[in-house]
């Protein structure tokens, strides 16, 4: 019987079954950040309990962490207790950990596949919605509160309920500056915020084959924001070679013997799928989020919805709350909206190949004089100084954008950097939720190219005629 | 975890689809050590006028007339009536964390984000699905007749409105048990402990580099 990826991943790590469907997992690969692991530490200690294989573990501070002049160090109190909490924590039960400044810290979701800690086949959790990232590599990945997470350390087990699997097979290639963060909005467009509730989403078909392992994970990375916790790729050989050499991952006879079992790590043919949809690439253009749900997405070129045009009651409303919040009419056109901020950043889009793709549209161009900031910020110390050393930070500096240190940043706006009130952003981030970026800040998810392209002309603008 | 058996209380309409943790807990409160003391902020962005900031005693602070929980009739509301895709976004716990805080113990709605389905769980908080239809009829008596007080049985999965009409509600029977005995589940599994590690010798023969990590 031809299984789906997610069935031989789930069938390998049950350890027994539970009710209706469900199953305790065991969980290959634990990483633990600053903000949603000190209660479970504190559960932990207080029932006197250790963790069950410690070894799982890599922490780091990603969330909470200053951008820049690391030297001053974590300049509000409460952040900095926070990130020490982590520290002692580790230290306490001798678990691996990247302090800031050290290399391999960084946002969780880049640096895990860098060192090779993500691998296929592997269960991973994080107290973290966006490990759905860490699919790409054909792991079973998702987000866990902090109840789940004293949990895991303190069993290496998960009950979770059966998820269905949906394939979402993409074929044709996408068009020149149209890229896998335009395919995630594309699809989310079209699925909803709750479409993919209770799936795990594959993303396969030639495209997906076609893209780069950081492609692939921008994809994963946004499946949650479609619903599903899980998103998945399977294995082939851009997952090996991405792979191969990595701090993490298996040396030698093991490599080999490991590579031979990952081979088999995709669905089979004539697998069966709860749910099937395709796409077609050569049809996707640029997306620019206009509203308040990822969901609330249009094409570069198009024009917001007016909400006399929403038959349905409950979604009108919906639409002219998100309208009445972002400060926009009905019927505008994307290219009309003007900007404050720009911010290329964030677990979905900063990784080496996303800031490449920026800094060329950027080189010898100025920042338009609209804009009050554009920051740059790596996913990680290894981006940063991969980056810099092809000089992409000097093209960024050149053209007047920040260039800073690693971490979330202004993706969720837990750290200094963060939108004002009424301050309208072009983000590479993954939410366009009221407040995300800071109180009264109105984002709009873009990909990094027009992210770019719109910190030029200050306006959103069709990334593909720069 | 507080059991979860019965419970009456006043249901809170909030008339929003797709209500994010962000929205539930903003991120500043997240900077927090402690697993309780999260009521004050529950929706902070729209019970308040002002910005929030931690350690700013809530108390004074000016708050939105319009938001539902200002509302003099639902100040102690148990029970939070929403819309779909509700607790979407974050896996943040401190979303439930504030939601039990403020006193709620059920919610009601025809949809829930699954990260934070189940983090109520794990915090003696009741996440209620039922069909669209039923919902909607709810938030209709919740404005012809307010407030509207609802019971929640869980050994009978059943919400019963003022006017008599019993809703049934499905919920797997492991969480149920542990909802209804306020069962420690880390113990639970612990006793457990043979077949993890029955498992785990299995699984170094399988994928033997998972276990021998540099």
């Amino acid at each position: 019987m031809p299984k789906t990826l997610l069935q031989k991943l789930w069938d390998t790590h049950v350890v027994r079954e539970g009710p209706a469907g469900s199953a305790v997992l065991y969980i290959d690969r634990h990483l633990v950040n600053e903000v949603t692991s000190p209660q479970a530490f504190e559960g932990l200690s207080a029932a006197g309990r250790r963790p069950w294989r410690g070894e799982t573990v890599i922490a780091t501070s990603d969330h909470n962490v200053p951008t820049r002049e690391l030297a001053l160090g974590i300049q509000d109190p409460v952040a900095k207790v926070q990130v020490q909490t982590l520290e002692r924590n580790c230290e306490t039960f001798g678990l691996r950990q990247f302090r800031l400044g050290e290399s391999g810290q960084g946002i969780l979701h880049v640096t895990g596949p860098e060192l090779g800690a993500t691998l296929p086949g592997m269960s991973i959790v994080c107290g973290d919605s966006h490990t759905s990232t860490h699919g790409a590599f054909a792991a079973l990945a998702f987000g866990i509160g902090t109840s789940e997470i004293e949990q895991v350390l303190a069993t290496q087990c998960l009950l979770v309920s059966r998820m269905k699997a949906m394939n979402v097979q993409v074929e044709g290639a996408l068009p020149a500056r149209v890229t896998a963060k335009d395919l995630a909005l594309a699809l989310i467009r079209r699925l909803g915020s709750a479409g993919a509730t209770g799936y795990a989403i594959e993303f396969s078909g030639g495209t997906v084959r076609g893209l780069s392992m950081e492609a692939r994970m921008t994809l994963c990375n946004m499946a949650i924001e479609a619903g599903a916790r899980v998103g998945l790729v399977g294995v082939d050989e851009v997952t090996l070679a991405y792979l191969h050499g990595r701090p993490h991952a298996p040396l030698g006879g093991a490599w080999d013997a490991a590579c031979d079992f990952w081979r088999g790590l995709r669905s089979d043919d004539g697998a069966l799928f709860d749910r099937t949809l395709r796409l077609d690439a050569g049809d996707i253009a640029p997306q620019v989020s206009w509203g308040t749900s990822p969901q609330m997405t249009c094409d570069v070129t198009g024009r917001i919805p007016e909400p006399c045009d929403e038959p349905d009651a409950a979604r009108r409303k919906a639409l002219a709350d998100a309208l009445d919040y972002m400060g926009l009419q009905g019927g505008t056109d994307i290219g009309a909206i003007e900007l404050d901020k720009i911010f290329i950043g964030s677990c979905t889009n900063a990784r080496l190949e996303d800031l490449r793709a920026a800094a060329g549209i950027v080189a010898g161009r100025r920042v338009s004089g609209r804009i009050r900031q554009a920051l740059v910020v790596p996913g990680s110390r290894l981006v940063k100084s991969m980056a810099e050393a092809e000089g992409l930070d000097r093209v960024f500096i050149d053209a007047g954008f920040e260039w800073r240190e690693p971490g979330c940043s202004m993706c969720l706006g837990m750290n200094e950097d963060r939108l004002l009130p009424g301050e309208r952003c072009a983000s590479t981030s993954n939410r366009n939720f009221e407040g995300r970026q800071g109180q009264g800040g109105r984002t709009h998810l873009v990909s990094p190219v027009t992210a770019a392209a719109a910190a030029l002309a200050g306006h959103f603008v069709d990334v593909r005629r720069v | 975890m507080k059991k979860f058996q019965t419970f009456s209380g006043v249901a809170a309409p909030l008339d929003r689809a797709n209500v994010d943790t962000d929205a539930i807990l903003p991120k500043q409160y997240m900077k927090l050590i402690s697993r309780f003391g999260y009521g004050d902020y529950l929706f902070d962005n729209w019970r308040y006028e002002d910005e929030g900031q931690l350690g700013v005693d809530c108390s004074a602070r000016p708050r939105n007339r319009r938001f539902v929980l200002n509302a003099p009739e639902y100040r102690h509301a148990g029970i939070l009536l929403c819309r779909e895709n509700f607790g979407c976004g974050s896996s943040r716990e401190h979303a439930p964390w504030a939601l039990r805080d403020f006193g709620i113990r059920a919610l009601v709605g025809s949809g829930f984000a699954e990260i934070f389905h189940g983090n109520c769980l794990k915090n003696g908080l009741l996440p209620i699905v039922l069909p669209e239809a039923r919902v909607e009829r709810l938030f209709s008596l919740a404005s012809s007749a307010p407030p509207l007080r609802l019971t929640i049985d869980l050994e009978g999965q059943r919400v019963v409105a003022p006017d008599g009409v019993v809703e049934r509600f499905e919920i797997d029977a492991f969480r149920k048990r542990c909802l209804l005995e306020g069962l420690d589940e880390i113990s639970l599994a612990l006793a457990q402990a043979d077949s993890v590690t029955a498992y785990e010798r299995q699984r170094r023969l399988s994928e033997p580099w998972l276990f021998a990590q540099r």
